[in-house]
């Protein structure tokens, strides 16, 4: 059917989709997740995946801490710091305008991505990949790494939606949702919980910088670029729904990829047209219930 | 009265500032003035957080340097094509932008603006990486050479006054008017019977051809035309000038504009510091003084006038305090 185009290019563009996608989507699952709770769009997103990028690196060439470890330390410690940030910025804008909240995480975005190009320059920093070599499927060469990045991020999505959809802390992030007076009202302790989530969003973004870290060269930039298509992806899918945010990134990965073989020049925007495509015909997300917010 | 002495004084000073300044600095900051004045005109008078307003500057100055370079067109007349170009472009994104609300137009628009990068990044007129070279100043109104600097800084100030001008305008009529009732209180605003989302599209595209108009002067000024005009990092710049100078003010985006370019100019030589600093400078304002300067200040004015006012009758000695 598409001649000229050799198997190995499509499935190796197809697999870089899903590595791609996989990102994607649990980064706008992050930021769903805190928007869906505490209506803050975390600007800071990309500059803490990047954080988790950055701190198993660190780990890594300071302390000789290795990947494995670095896979639940770096983003604990990102999780960690966004609960402090939380605290002390977020909290004290929580009645002021939603805007102020996004310009101010925002400010910190600008001013962790400044100073970790200060102390470590513009510069990519390797990663040794953590499982080398691959196995060879005929119709392309997989490699090990690739393969685990998109089971990891998979398992970790589907596990994000069971907590949230079927445990009784997910129930509770549901209901704090939409009423948090409320929720208030039965006990329980909505502002604790907003702490927690926004480092759990976080922490989030914290394990895909991980995850990132040997695929592409660990630098302060590699955040703020890969924010905006993911809040493109978030806006594609409809802000409220978490579910939606991850099929639709691991969707628009492929549909990327696929873009890269059969029309390359138009791959850095595609993901966009889809965006205009889909605030044309459903201007509230493919994945929303209700009408936008 | 008072309003009248102050804008001779401010006219005076603007005149004959570049015989004490650099005017190509000067001239950055009437571009970066208008550019703010637009983004003041949506997010303080309307409510909209636009976060990819660059586009419609780095649009406006490749558009403006394509027409200067391609034809014999007179410069004032070439801003212009390069603001309409600008408004159309906010016309289409705005009419698809608005059916999202609140924080996500946001999020849209940064994205749009993301797109808008890759294209000029591709097209084949805007010189991809290395810019748009060697724009020519095509003589104004036909027969008026602008190609000295110190000709130039005197048309960028006409421009930037009538913008400022068309700016207040806009604000101050009735238009304005129900602008400002749209970002207080939309649904009150349609049950009077307007159409809020035609009012804010008008916006969208009024405040995107005046960033376009701002965008086409710098392309001038520069004579050159870049990637980085129409780079998300601009429309951050361009929010933190207008928040720093007071947003929903009049005049803030003039301070505000002045003191970042001005920052920017002083820490160009270090580095990384332009960045952390506008972080923290936006940070200290959201975080402190939400109103920015101007607005700070005006409600020190207001603020002391009214205990003036109050205490003026009890006691002589208030009087002094109103020399604050």
């Amino acid at each position: 059917m598409f001649e000229g185009i050799s198997t190995q290019l499509l499935f190796g563009q197809v697999l870089l989709g899903l590595i791609n996608g996989s990102f994607y989507a649990m980064l706008s699952m992050g930021l769903a997740i805190i928007f869906g709770l505490m209506s803050v769009v975390n600007f800071t997103h990309g500059a803490q995946y990047m954080l988790g990028a950055f701190i198993a690196w660190l780990l890594l060439n300071y302390l000789g801490i290795g990947y494995w470890p670095s896979l639940v330390l770096a983003p604990v410690l990102v999780a960690i710091s966004g609960m402090v940030l939380e605290r002390l910025l977020l909290r004290p804008l929580q009645g002021l305008d939603h805007l102020y909240g996004l310009l101010a995480t925002y400010a910190v975005a600008l001013i962790v991505e400044g100073l970790v190009r200060y102390k470590y320059g513009s510069t990519g920093l390797p990663y040794d990949n953590p499982m080398p070599g691959g196995i060879n499927l005929g119709f392309m060469f997989l490699p090990y790494y690739r393969l685990w990045v998109v089971v990891f991020s998979l398992v970790t999505c589907v596990g994000t939606w069971l907590l949230i959809e079927h445990t009784k802390l997910g129930a509770y992030l549901r209901a704090a949702n939409e009423k948090p007076q409320i929720v208030e009202a039965f006990g329980i302790n909505v502002p604790k919980m907003m702490t927690l989530t926004y480092g759990f969003g976080v922490g989030l973004a914290g394990l895909s910088g991980v995850l990132a870290a040997p695929i592409y060269q660990v630098s302060p930039s590699m955040g703020s670029s890969l924010m905006i298509v993911v809040f493109a992806v978030v806006v594609i899918g409809g802000m409220g729904s978490i579910v939606g945010a991850a099929i639709t990134g691991y969707m628009l990965g492929l549909v990327e990829g696929l873009t890269k073989v059969f029309y390359p020049e138009a791959a850095s925007v595609v993901i966009f047209m889809f965006m205009i495509i889909s605030l044309y015909l459903r201007p509230a997300g493919i994945f929303a219930d209700k009408e936008s917010v | 009265m008072v309003r009248l002495l102050l804008l001779a004084v401010v006219a005076v000073l603007a005149i004959a500032a570049p015989f004490y300044f650099y005017s190509v600095t000067l001239m950055t900051v009437m571009c970066f003035v208008i550019f703010a004045c637009s983004f003041n005109l949506l997010l303080g008078y309307t409510g909209l957080l636009c976060f990819g307003h660059a586009m419609f500057f780095g649009g406006g100055a490749y558009i403006t340097g394509q027409i200067l370079k391609a034809t014999p067109i007179s410069t004032e007349l070439a801003i212009l094509g390069g603001g309409a170009a600008a408004g159309l472009l906010g016309l289409v994104i705005g009419y698809l932008t608005m059916r999202r609300q609140g924080i996500q137009f946001a999020m849209i628009t940064l994205a749009f603006s993301q797109f808008i990068y890759f294209i000029f990044l591709q097209a084949p007129f805007t010189g991809g990486e290395d810019g748009m070279q060697a724009i020519p100043r095509n003589d104004l109104f036909g027969f008026v050479d602008i190609t000295s600097n110190s000709t130039l800084y005197y048309v960028v100030l006409a421009i930037t006054a009538l913008c400022v001008f068309v700016y207040y305008r806009v604000v101050h009529s009735p238009y304005g008017e129900v602008l400002k009732a749209v970002r207080d209180n939309q649904p009150r605003v349609e049950s009077l019977g307007f159409d809020p989302e035609k009012i804010k599209l008008v916006a969208f595209i009024i405040s995107a051809s005046m960033a376009g108009v701002a965008g086409g002067m710098k392309a001038v000024v520069y004579q050159f035309a870049t990637l980085t005009d129409a780079s998300w990092p601009i429309s951050g710049e361009v929010i933190l000038m207008t928040l720093l100078g007071g947003l929903g003010t009049l005049v803030g985006p003039v301070f505000g504009a002045a003191g970042i370019i001005l920052l920017n100019d002083y820490l160009a030589g270090f580095g990384e510091w332009a960045l952390v600093s506008q972080g923290v400078i936006l940070l200290v304002v959201i975080v402190f003084f939400r109103r920015g300067i101007v607005g700070e200040l005006s409600a020190l004015v207001r603020y002391l006038r009214r205990r003036n006012r109050t205490e003026a009758p009890a006691a002589q000695p208030a009087a002094a305090t109103s020399g604050h």
